[in-house]
């Protein structure tokens, strides 16, 4: 498993200071697979697809 | 009391001109001490000569990432390592984006791509989203899609766009240590058609981009040149990848004094709350640049990142009472 905003692995360091900073960003690496999705923000949310992974939305 | 808030009173606040340079440098200056009665007095200027209504708008970008130039602070552009992936949104989401935005009470929705300046395939693509939004949405349309042609400036008039935004950044001195692919006179070249085309002019920029105390005045003082209908003010969102990525943001109480020295240097403008409040000045922050300058906000997330909810902002303005400004008030 990969960090959604950084793309490095989950399990390597720490990542407090992203899981902060996503609180105010969407995701941009698949956690699955670590490739920078396609991120569309709208004024109410945000979708994010990994070309292998799919949709994901919030 | 110091002496440039007493003359700043007897100009702005009593006569509705904006300070020069010199002046807005020395309220830049201004000791923490001072920051109460500063911003009093920006809040007393914005009610006096704008009223106590705010202007809500949304954001949304029809067109992310890829771009080719090099503004340091963007996540959007081609050229860093930013994580950004290139992404074109299509029209019935630009539509849903425009209705969202309208079920806030918001009068303004921005349509924005992330270009050097518009080509054929983005001025078709507007075209069909403007009329898309106009047939569906009782909202005015804004855009901000780069550097514009004669006939470009026309086209988005004969659209009905009725306001369009192109930030300067930041001041002159410092625009070719923040941008190098393109000029800060190109850049005002657009702006002075946009201008003459009888559009609204939308023109504000980025604080905390390394830029001096004294660069800060300037910008104000060549935006108030300038004389925009609107100023959106952004404070730099450090992003992952970009040039200026590592740099701190700016300090809440140094936000608050910028916005109160935009305010006394366009005492008529309309001064938007857009990028990175929320992680320079936080809620309480918010609140205090509301009660020290600022008249419009953008309500929702923005381009590439998350604001806080629509919902937080428009109860913060109902416990300020202070009114959003309705759509038939802006015609
Ligand atoms: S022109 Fe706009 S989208 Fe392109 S890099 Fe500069 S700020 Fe970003
Ligand atoms: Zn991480
Ligand atoms: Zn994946």
């Amino acid at each position: 498993m990969f960090c959604d905003r950084c793309g490095l692995p989950a399990a390597d360091g720490d990542h407090m200071a992203c899981a902060a900073a996503r609180a105010l960003e969407p995701p941009r690496f698949c956690p699955e697979c670590r490739r920078r999705m396609k991120v569309q923000v709208v004024p109410t949310g945000w979708t994010a697809t990994c070309v292998e992974h799919g949709l994901r939305t919030g | 009391m110091s002496d440039i808030l007493d003359r700043a009173r007897a100009r702005v606040l009593d006569e509705g001109s904006g300070l020069a340079e010199a002046d807005i440098l020395e309220i830049l200056r201004l000791p923490d001490e001072a920051l109460p009665e500063l911003l009093q007095l920006a809040h007393d200027v914005r009610m006096k000569w704008c009223g106590p209504e705010v202007e809500v708008e949304g954001i949304v970008s029809l067109k992310t990432g890829g771009c080719p130039e090099d503004c340091h602070f963007c996540s959007q552009s081609g050229l860093f390592a930013s994580p950004v992936r290139s992404v074109w949104l299509d029209i019935p989401s630009l539509v849903e984006a425009a209705k969202q935005t309208a079920a806030t009470g918001a009068s303004e929705f921005c349509i924005v791509a992330a270009v050097r300046g518009p080509d054929k395939r983005l001025m078709e693509q507007m075209r069909a989203g403007v009329a898309a939004i106009r047939e569906a949405v009782d909202i005015q349309v804004a855009a901000s899609l780069g550097m514009l042609s004669q006939e470009q400036v026309d086209d988005l008039v004969d659209m009905g766009v009725h306001r369009y935004n192109h930030n300067l950044e930041t001041c002159r001195s410092y625009f070719p240590n923040v941008v190098t692919t393109h000029s800060w006179e190109e850049r005002w070249e657009t702006l002075r058609m946009v201008r003459e085309s009888g559009m609204e002019v939308c023109c504000g920029g980025i604080l905390g981009l390394g830029e001096t105390v004294e660069q800060r005045a300037e910008f104000a003082a060549q935006l108030a040149e300038l004389d925009p209908h609107e100023v959106p003010l952004n404070f730099l969102n450090p992003r992952p990848g970009t040039p200026l990525g590592d740099r701190p943001v700016v300090d809440g109480k140094d936000a608050l004094r910028a916005i109160a020295a935009f305010r006394l240097a366009m005492p008529k403008t309309i001064l938007r709350y857009a990028g990175g409040r929320e992680i320079t000045l936080g809620d309480l922050g918010t609140r205090d640049g509301l009660l020290g300058g600022i008249n419009a906000v953008i309500v929702g997330n923005y381009l590439t990142t998350l604001g806080r909810p629509a919902t937080a902002d428009l109860e913060l303005l109902a416990d300020l009472k202070m009114p959003v400004k309705s759509l038939s008030a802006t015609f």
